[in-house]
């Protein structure tokens, strides 16, 4: 196999390990933007704006919050650490079929002489 | 189960502002693709897809900057120096596009916003920056490491300040207690801890690359400049 290919690899292999492992030692704190969101308004327990005047104020749940896979988790699995792992490791394969597909299919196509 | 929001929400931004938005991203993501694609050949479509993944992965992994406030890694300094600002700026929009159809994160009608804030002005000043701290720097590993590092603190510096824009442009709530100044200092400071925090996972992994493979790496060839006979480490 090409060194191409398992340098690439070998990043997958990085990419989901942090996605499917080290995501669950990931702050659960809210960040910049969203801590910045509410600032101004009340909230309750469960992070749900009660009162005050902030920018996240009218924000409305994204279209795909009942996706399966909502929210970093796999709905139906009730361990946190498998479904946050689970989820990354999706996403990860997700991501790189996706983008690398289309990479592919827009490439410049090399003459001949290409270094396979 | 806390509820994972690390984009702008629907609703956050008003109609006429999400839509222009959305707009302008389509056109510079077209752009980008045109550009992009005399840089994508064998070698870098793969790698692209690589570190649009890798994006995926770091920006789960929030870690804390101030008490109850974290952040995480946008990428388009990463992308930029590693597959070049064009394909880097989509690399970084292919990751937001995943999470806001897939994972929820970040509205459908916010793409557009979130799209233009971290994939195109993230990535652009970061790419300018690059450009000009490489001209200066010594293209070894640490020159690019510190390249990785600054241009990834202005990058998402410029990125939060890119949302208080929009939101200037088109909020949705009249707010009572901040006024758009003192919401822009707060983000600017949140996102200069940020920015520090992804600098160095930049470098990093930027160092790393180029150590393990310095052909790999964009930056490293993008600069049309005579490789001196002394580049030492890039060339090992």
């Amino acid at each position: 196999m090409k060194k191409t290919t398992w340098f690439i690899l070998g990043g997958l292999l990085v990419a989901l390990l942090l996605a499917g492992v080290v995501s669950n030692f990931a702050s659960g704190s809210p960040d910049g933007l969203d801590s910045a969101s509410t600032k101004g308004c009340t909230l309750d327990e469960n992070d749900e704006i009660t009162g005050g005047s902030c920018m996240a104020q009218n924000a409305k749940d994204a279209e795909t919050a009942d996706s399966p896979f909502a929210d970093y988790g796999i709905s139906g699995i009730g361990n946190s650490y498998v479904s946050t792992g689970l989820a990354g490791v999706a996403g990860v394969l997700l991501t790189f079929a996706v983008g690398g597909g289309l990479f592919w299919l827009a490439r410049r196509r090399q003459p001949a002489e290409s270094r396979e | 189960m806390e509820a994972v929001a690390l984009h702008i929400s629907n609703g956050v931004l008003n109609g006429p502002v999400s839509a222009i938005y959305g707009v302008i991203a389509l056109v510079a993501l077209a752009y980008c693709v045109s550009r992009g694609r005399r840089d994508l050949d064998d070698r870098l479509a793969p790698m692209a897809g690589l570190v649009a993944a890798f994006i995926f992965a770091v920006q789960m992994l929030n870690f804390p900057v101030l008490p109850g406030v974290s952040g995480h890694l946008l990428g388009g300094a990463m992308a930029a120096l590693l597959v070049g600002p064009w394909v880097g700026a989509l690399c970084v929009s292919v990751v937001l596009i995943v999470q806001a159809l897939v994972f929820a994160d970040g509205g459908v009608t916010a793409l557009g916003a979130n799209v233009a804030n971290m994939a195109l002005l993230g990535t652009a000043v970061a790419y300018l920056l690059i450009a000009l701290l490489l001209r200066v720097l010594p293209r070894t590993p640490t020159g690019l490491g510190i390249t990785a590092f600054v241009s990834s603190v202005f990058a998402v510096l410029a990125a939060s300040q890119g949302f208080v824009l929009q939101y200037a442009l088109g909020g949705t709530t009249d707010l009572e207690h901040y006024s758009l100044g003192a919401i822009a200092g707060l983000m600017a400071g949140t996102h200069l801890l940020i920015g520090i925090g992804e600098g160095l996972i930049a470098a990093v992994t930027v160092v790393t690359v180029a150590r393990t493979r310095p052909d790999l790496v964009y930056a490293l060839r993008g600069l049309k400049r005579p490789q001196p006979a002394t580049a030492q480490g890039v060339a090992a």
